[in-house]
């Protein structure tokens, strides 16, 4: 009951936020929260470590941007195509890294992230360190200008609910059942006949193609790819976000990326604009010192205990 | 007929009566400023940047057209996207009128696109690549201090002149490091000289071991540094230590900015030919505003710093004439006016955004020539705006 109502409120908030709030700031947090939500599906309820799904989310934002620039594709057949291009990308990464658990898991999805940054550096469609840019945003359906700020915040709300809801959906289905069995005892889902392989394989590519979608949605809001979302430090701070928020529950990393947004906007302005990295890591510090299951995850514990 | 030669008169006088009393758009005028206030690229415009815009405003009284004149800052680190995000950011929610400084030529050329969409004025000190007033120009944007094409026709030319007619070019990879190269091949080449290959280096670097060891292995006689600030340094260190002009190869530092000569000191930097398009002790006027400038920051103005107060004081200057922060009406009349200030005699903006002023080249002083710290320069000659610059006609630009 008390999730029901957290989530109504959250809605109606985001509903009415654009009021108050910078749009395109908004359309940041929506993007990254996006975009933890899908890393969290494979390290929550996976227990798989991917130290590399910033080359996920950055491929498709360069392959969003590439095409609706340079091929001309409307914006949600280009932000479509970014996604399918992540989760081919994932299914040839995770095929490979999938065979291994812990550190060489997320040793080897590190390893082919710095490949696929290696080529975005250098491929020529990508700009280089200059980055795609001057993408246009386009009309959505050949008819809404998401020029106009409060358009394209919708959009992208509306967007991000569905993913939202397609994540929460497969973690509370029997897919997701099995998922939660392989994290918590793969030994034993095996033995109950499960092809654990094929499962982790499955959540790895959808992670993958949602973390594709928040990339290419990001391309369209800011209107530019650079190499900023494909770098480690992007997968670095999605594991941040996840962690912050709680890890392993459904709205916790939404909130732990609209933390680590807000902090970097409010921070990027003030003396400490130079500390910002620092700033992160102290709270990271102190997040897994002192409240290790994150915002979400105390509070869940917090009410269990009182109710 | 004549009734109707004073009604056009009457209306034409109404018309420009209105232009002239157009409002300050919403009761201030705020000039962003985004520069690199940690990174490469910091000594020479980051903070010191942002004190030349300061000391613009101040010196305007911090008011033009009877509004409050307000600075916003912030370090792009010299990512693109960051930058756009910013820009886009000030134009939307803060009602930034123009953008500043802009150093590394990535994000001035984001915040190009932001400022296209938006109508904002643009004045560029930090960035340097050509395509700024010819491909990717825009009506709005004026490039103040130096660009690739002036470094080229600078240093370049001098090199090329004193018999280093093969070139090896080791260039930052990104539009700036692109842009001087490409600049730089042409001059060699139109003088007779020829390069023999080039090696790009990931921006920001640190380790140049490998880049020198090629550039060495290369044979040719000029190594020519397309990158900036502490890139240039460092790689100028690693030639050191890999005896490269020992080895009977010259150095040509593309682009070097002061605050670069006195970060390697004397004893290496002696003998660099530069291109400039200030020194601070040039005549009284330059001294002057610099010794002002070193009382602030405890360090002299390179270039960037002190064409970011020039423009900021120009682009105030003309707020204060049109009584209008309207970009079309701002434009209009700083192009129409000659700059003449401390920075530069006699300046002109062209219709493709340039502004066309004398440069320097400039040889760095032995520690023997050198009478202390930031005397550093001997101008060996004024090279002529047009010279420097290329006519508007060579010009790319679509909208000029």
């Amino acid at each position: 009951m008390t999730t029901k109502l957290g989530y109504a409120a959250a809605l109606i908030l985001l509903l009415i936020a654009p009021v108050f709030v910078y749009p395109v700031l908004l359309m940041k947090f929506l993007c990254f929260a996006l975009f933890a939500s899908a890393f969290n599906l494979i390290l929550g309820f996976g227990g798989l470590l991917s130290f590399g799904h910033a080359a996920f989310f950055g491929g498709a934002a360069y392959v969003t941007g590439h095409a609706i620039k340079v091929w001309g594709l409307p914006v949600e057949l280009g932000i479509l195509t970014g996604a399918a291009a992540a989760g081919v990308l994932g299914l040839a990464a995770g095929m490979l890294a999938i065979r291994r658990q812990g550190i060489y898991f997320a040793m080897i999805t590190l390893a082919l992230a710095q490949m696929a940054y290696f080529l975005f550096i250098s491929a020529p469609f990508t700009g280089g360190e200059n980055g795609l840019q001057g993408v246009p945003r386009g009309h959505l359906l050949g008819m809404i200008d998401l020029q106009d700020n409060m358009a394209m915040y919708y959009f992208t709300l509306a967007v991000f609910l569905a993913a939202f809801w397609l994540i929460a959906r497969t973690v509370h289905s029997p897919f997701g059942q099995v998922l939660r069995a392989i994290r918590d005892n793969e030994p034993r889902a095996v033995s109950l006949g499960y092809d654990t392989d094929r499962y982790k394989l499955q959540a790895f590519v959808l992670s993958a193609t949602l973390a594709g979608l928040a990339g290419g949605l990001k391309t369209v809001v800011f209107q530019l790819a650079s190499l900023t979302d494909a770098h480690w430090h992007m997968s670095g701070e999605v594991v941040l976000m996840t962690l912050l928020g709680g890890v392993g529950t459904i709205a916790g990393p939404a909130v732990g990326a609209g933390i680590i947004v807000a902090l970097q906007n409010t921070l990027a302005s003030g003396p400490l604009s130079a500390w910002v990295p620092v700033v992160l890591g102290v709270i990271f510090v102190i997040c897994v010192l002192s409240f290790r299951r994150g915002v979400i995850g105390e509070l869940q514990a917090l009410i269990r205990r009182s109710f | 007929m004549k009734t109707l030669k004073t009604l056009a008169l009457g209306a034409s006088a109404l018309a420009m009566a209105s232009a002239a009393s157009a409002e300050i758009s919403d009761g201030k005028v705020k000039i962003g400023l985004l520069t690199d206030m940690s990174g490469t690229y910091s000594d020479l415009a980051g903070p010191g940047a942002v004190a030349a815009a300061e000391m613009a405003i101040e010196d305007a009284g911090a008011m033009a057209a009877g509004m409050p004149v307000e600075l916003v800052t912030a370090d792009h680190q010299n990512k693109a996207d960051i930058a756009a995000n910013k820009a886009r950011e000030w134009g939307e929610a803060e009602q930034v009128d123009a953008f500043a400084e802009l150093v590394t030529t990535s994000t001035a050329m984001a915040v190009y696109e932001i400022a296209k969409q938006q109508n904002k004025v643009v004045l560029v000190s930090g960035a340097a690549s050509s395509p700024l007033t010819n491909d990717a120009c825009i009506p709005s944007g004026i490039h103040y201090t130096y660009s690739t094409t002036a470094l080229a026709n600078g240093t370049g030319k001098a090199v090329v002149a004193e018999g280093g007619d093969s070139w090896y070019f080791l260039t930052a990879d990104y539009a700036f490091g692109q842009a001087l190269e490409a600049d730089v091949t042409k001059v060699v080449e139109a003088a007779g000289g020829q390069v023999l290959g080039s090696i790009r280096h990931p921006f920001p670097a640190s380790d140049f071991s490998s880049f020198v060891l090629q550039a060495q292995g290369s044979g040719a006689k000029v190594i020519g540094l397309a990158n900036a600030g502490a890139d240039t340094t460092n790689a100028i260190k690693a030639a050191n230590e890999f005896g490269l002009v020992a080895g009977g190869q010259s150095i040509a530092a593309l682009l070097m900015f002061i605050t670069d000569v006195h970060a390697l000191g004397l004893e290496t930097a002696q003998g660099i030919q530069l291109t400039t398009g200030f020194y601070w002790d040039m005549d009284d006027e330059t001294r002057a505003w610099s010794e002002r400038f070193m009382e602030r920051t405890g360090k002299m103005p390179s270039m960037v710093q002190a064409g970011v107060y020039s423009s900021v004081a120009f682009y105030l200057k003309a707020i204060e004439a049109t009584g209008s922060d309207d970009t079309d009406t701002v434009m209009e009349w700083m192009r129409d006016r000659p700059i003449d200030d401390f920075f530069a005699k006699g300046g002109t903006i062209r219709s493709d955004g340039r502004m066309v002023h004398d440069m320097y080249l400039a040889r760095v002083k032995s520690p023997g020539e050198s009478s202390g710290p930031w005397d550093y320069y001997e101008i060996l000659r004024t090279i002529p705006g047009e010279e420097a610059y290329g006519t508007l006609e060579d010009s790319t630009c679509p909208t000029k």
